[in-house]
């Protein structure tokens, strides 16, 4: 069992296999997220209150859901990566980290411009934005931390601890429009009730949602078979793949 | 669009939010077309650096 | 210095500046949570004299007075218990309109009339066509349904 998740995860073995999942994901991330755009902007109706400007929801909600996904992702990679030495682990803690970064941006960004027009402010210190905000500085603390450590082992070391710490985060970010008075607005599809949003409005929402994920896996791939040749650049198995290139 | 004619025009009005709109849309596209880039620039990096290593083991030699 | 200490100093560096971002967002955060006011709290006198706070209510139907040729605007905020006056000279977000639920920012002066500096609205969690929000809302005056929130 040990000696075959060891096959299984050596970056030799990822590497070659990850090549050919990349063209399905990121082929179907587009096809979903056109027909996603399509249906947001031709077959969904304005908002009885917003009007047109909460089209911005449908890139708003997906990036702000994966901010997190990905948070997580990074926190237990990184986990598995500290717990067990699996390499893999590490490499993909630390390739999810950047692509995390990109959707708390734009989380953060759409946010800001959807708040302009609708509450009157491009910021406030709400308790949902500033824990999001955190949220990008706990990104950028890991990425600095393995960009500033030479030592690769040691980099992993204490830039996986810090994903670890970070993790309290994520149910603050979710809850705190429950727990706080925020001028942001509750949970509108993830409460337990039914989602109270109609329905030619959810349906892009979730094909936009399902869209970023499958960027994100096809991306994280991507990453990590940079990172796995990076890393292992002293090894054999780089130096031939690279006489053949 | 309330059941009347479509119109362009209109649909990039967004209603008189065009500018939020299409700052949110555009931003969001700059990030991922951005995500897409370096990832592709980064490898050609790292091979270029083996092989340059490569190359240096083999005067050596 | 070598190469590593270097180092070590931009990590040291590094933790410290998001520890201090950290630091400073909690604290602007924290701040705006001490200083929220119900409309009720304020008829209490619990808000401060002298300081700028926060009131969040709903704005009463048929308060909302705009000056002729100003941009100076009147209306009166409710917790559906007390209710507050404010005054404000600006742009309102677009959601601001009569029921919305608001965030004035400002102070309280001698008259009990809150002076505010800025406004916020607020939104549900609902997103619905407007002729459902109609049929809804028709239905509920009717009395045949109950809440409008899920659909």
């Amino acid at each position: 069992m040990w000696a075959w998740i060891q096959k299984f995860s050596s970056p030799k073995y990822f590497y070659g296999m990850s090549a050919k999942l990349i063209p399905w994901f990121a082929l179907s991330a587009l096809l979903i997220a056109l027909y996603g755009l399509y249906l947001g902007f031709f077959v969904a109706p304005p908002d009885y209150q917003q009007g047109e400007s909460y089209r911005i929801i449908f890139i708003h909600v997906p990036a702000a859901w994966m901010s997190m996904f990905v948070y997580v992702v990074m926190a237990v990679s990184a986990a598995i990566g500290l717990i067990w030495q699996i390499r893999l682990a590490d490499v993909i803690a630390a390739s999810s980290a950047p692509i995390g970064a990109s959707f708390t941006f734009i989380a953060l960004v759409t946010g800001s411009l959807w708040g302009k027009p609708m509450w009157g402010t491009y910021w406030v210190w709400d308790a949902r934005l500033t824990s999001e905000l955190i949220l990008l500085f706990l990104y950028f603390g890991y990425m600095a931390l393995q960009a500033s450590i030479e030592d690769q082992r040691m980099a992993d070391k204490a830039s996986g601890l810090l994903a670890i710490v970070g993790v309290v985060n994520i149910p603050i970010i979710h809850y705190s429009v429950e727990w706080w008075n925020t001028l942001h607005q509750g949970a509108t599809v993830t409460k337990f009730d039914k989602p109270s949003i109609h329905i030619d409005m959810l349906i892009p929402l979730l094909l936009m949602a399902l869209a970023f994920k499958l960027f994100y896996l096809a991306m994280v791939l991507v990453r990590a078979r940079n990172e796995a040749l990076y890393r292992d650049r002293n090894r054999r198995w780089v130096r031939e793949l690279v006489e053949k290139l | 669009m309330n059941g009347s004619e479509f119109s362009w025009s209109e649909f990039f009005a967004m209603g008189g939010y065009a500018f939020f709109v299409w700052w949110s849309y555009g931003l969001t596209l700059a990030v991922i077309v951005l995500n897409i880039v370096m990832p592709v620039v980064q490898r050609r990096k790292v091979i270029k650096r083996v092989k340059r290593a490569i190359r240096r083991e083999q005067l050596q030699e | 210095m070598n190469k590593r200490s270097r180092r070590k100093m931009l990590v040291a560096m590094l933790v410290f500046g998001v520890g201090i971002a950290t630091v400073l967002a909690l604290t602007a955060f924290e701040e705006n949570l001490l200083y929220f006011y119900s409309p009720t709290q304020i008829h209490a006198g619990e808000a401060p004299q002298n300081r700028t706070f926060r009131v969040g209510g709903l704005v009463v139907d048929g308060s909302v007075r705009r000056e002729q040729g100003s941009l100076a605007v009147q209306f009166e905020l409710t917790d559906n218990a007390e209710v507050v006056p404010v005054t404000f000279t600006g742009i309102l977000p677009d959601l601001f309109r009569e029921g919305q639920g608001i965030v004035a920012m400002g102070q309280i002066d001698s008259n009990g009339l809150f002076v505010a500096d800025e406004v916020l609205a607020k939104h549900d969690e609902n997103y619905m066509p407007p002729e459902v929000a109609d049929a809804l809302d028709a239905a509920h005056e009717a009395g045949k349904t109950g809440m409008p929130t899920t659909y």
